[in-house]
């Protein structure tokens, strides 16, 4: 535990003072501001901030990740040439990781809300949301850190990453529609639900959704999803699904870090 | 202390080490020399636990390096290229490195004499983004040092160093070698290893060419000087030096 605690206090304090991650929490700052300045009211500013998170948090978990994992290559050799076990030293370095990603973000995305009396955003929404950007921030650092431990040539590691940010946000949805499509006499509800499942940035979107009653915007399908997560069995089994995604990948990583040569 | 017997590990098709069988003696500076690809770095790195061997067993002060991490109490280690969290200070990277490897020990014994002869001390509160490659160098020799290990691991130590500085760590390396401490070293610059080194382990193709005392090389293969020494191991295992 003592290992764990100063490993991930050497990478919380290394990056916060990383220009890439402050600038990242500042984009988010500008852009939530902005959605306010603009004119916007609490909920739309939680709807308009839901599609920049979904695509920008897995990018930057995946890449910001995969090149940092890849520049402590030889400081975690160091590490690992000390008398220290390397279960609690990778759980620390991934934890080192994740926590600043998800800070920068809680923070960036947050404070405008704090500013703004939350803008008539109700709580749930603002709470799951912000949730949400943690936990992608904890599936996708786990992701890159798995691809980086597995991957020893960094090119090729960046462009996996890419690769995963893509399919996750842009060719899943593709495939599920024209699926879809090509399927569409046939009731798809709950293949559909199950598949929402299977990718942690459609069931993020999916739960942040159901807090804002916008689900009626989605017809028939949407409805079933917002009866399916609105329950308490459903909202269970939605939290489940992404503890479920958090741990796998940090698992992966954890016994790839355990037995790889260095 | 260090005790390397029939050593094998394989990289994909590659023979990284074949059977290599060797033991560093206490208290003696033992240079590892080889051509590039020679296995000195897996050797090494299978040393300290980073590459598990296929086949064979190290054992360091007669304990086995599979049987868990704590022998590494013994052994400091400086890597071949010191890099380090780009934003932390050098006083944040050696507090860290000090505590993992003491624990909640506030007693561990350390040695600052490195820090003092390379004027780090002036440097400790730099962010490490903004450290030349021959200061990174400099704070990497001061961690291995810094506990007062039994068996020095330097892996190219004097690479990117000023040749001042490079004096301060080859006085050093002579100090603790003075004080019965083991010192494994491995270079490509002979020259520095002369008048330095007590034994030597040449390694071609993952298999040891030659190992013995410096002064045996020397008669064995007709040379006065380490270079040429060194130069006919390689020319009598094919490879141009």
């Amino acid at each position: 535990m003592n290992v764990i605690r100063l490993i991930v206090s050497a990478g919380l304090r290394d990056l916060s003072r990383s220009r890439w991650l402050i600038g990242y929490a500042l984009g988010f700052f500008v852009l939530a501001e902005g959605l306010f300045w603009f004119g916007g009211s609490g909920p739309q500013v939680v709807l308009s901030l839901l599609n920049i998170v979904l695509m920008v948090v897995p990018l930057v978990a995946l890449v910001f990740g995969a090149i940092h994992v890849y520049a402590s290559r030889e400081f975690v050799e160091l590490l690992l040439s000390q008398p220290v076990p390397r279960k609690p030293l990778f759980t620390g370095l991934w934890l080192g990781l994740a926590l600043p990603l998800a800070g920068a973000f809680a923070i960036g995305a947050g404070l405008p809300f704090v500013f703004n009396g939350g803008g008539g955003a109700g709580f749930s929404a603002l709470a799951t949301l912000a949730a949400a950007g943690v936990v992608l921030s904890f599936i996708f650092s786990g992701i890159a850190t798995w691809i980086a431990w597995t991957t020893d040539d960094r090119l090729r590691g960046v462009g996996l990453a890419l690769g995963v940010w893509l399919a996750a946000t842009v060719l899943y949805d593709g495939a599920i529609l024209a699926a879809t499509a090509a399927f569409g006499d046939y009731p798809l509800e709950r293949p559909l639900l199950a598949a929402m499942i299977l990718n942690p940035v459609d069931l993020a979107r999916l739960v942040v959704l159901s807090q804002l009653d916008a689900s009626a915007l989605m017809g028939y399908t949407g409805a079933l999803f917002n009866k399916a997560l609105g329950t308490a069995g459903g909202a269970a089994m939605a939290g489940a699904a992404l503890l479920a995604w958090c741990g796998v990948p940090y698992l992966m990583s954890a016994r790839r870090f355990a037995r790889r040569d260095f | 202390m260090i005790r390397v017997e029939g050593l094998r590990k394989r990289y994909g098709s590659h023979d990284a080490l074949r059977g290599v069988t060797l033991e560093f003696r206490t208290g003696a500076v033992t240079a590892l020399v080889g051509p590039n690809a020679s296995g000195k770095t897996t050797l090494i790195k299978s040393l300290l636990g980073l590459v598990r061997p296929d086949a064979g067993a190290i054992f360091v002060k007669d304990t086995p390096v599979d049987s868990g991490g704590d022998y590494r109490r013994a052994i400091g280690y400086m890597p071949q290229l010191a890099r380090f969290p780009e934003n932390l200070t050098v006083a944040d990277v050696i507090a860290l490195v000090a505590s993992v490897r003491s624990g909640e020990r506030s007693d561990a014994v350390r040695d600052d004499e490195l820090i003092e002869a390379f004027h780090l001390v002036r440097e400790m509160d730099r962010l490490v983004r903004t450290l030349s490659g021959g200061t990174r160098q400099k704070v990497s020799a001061a961690i291995a040092f810094l506990f007062s290990p039994e068996i020095l691991i330097l892996d190219e130590p004097t690479a990117g160093l000023d040749p001042l500085a490079a004096a301060i760590l080859k006085d050093k390396i002579r100090s603790v070698r003075a004080e019965g401490r083991t010192v494994l070293i491995t270079s490509h610059v002979s020259a520095e290893l002369e008048g330095l080194a007590d034994d030597v382990a040449f390694l071609c193709d993952g298999e040891i060419g030659f190992t013995g005392t410096f002064d045996s090389l020397l008669h064995q293969v007709g040379e006065r000087r380490f270079e040429g020494a060194i130069a006919s191991l390689f020319r009598s295992k094919g490879r141009v030096a």
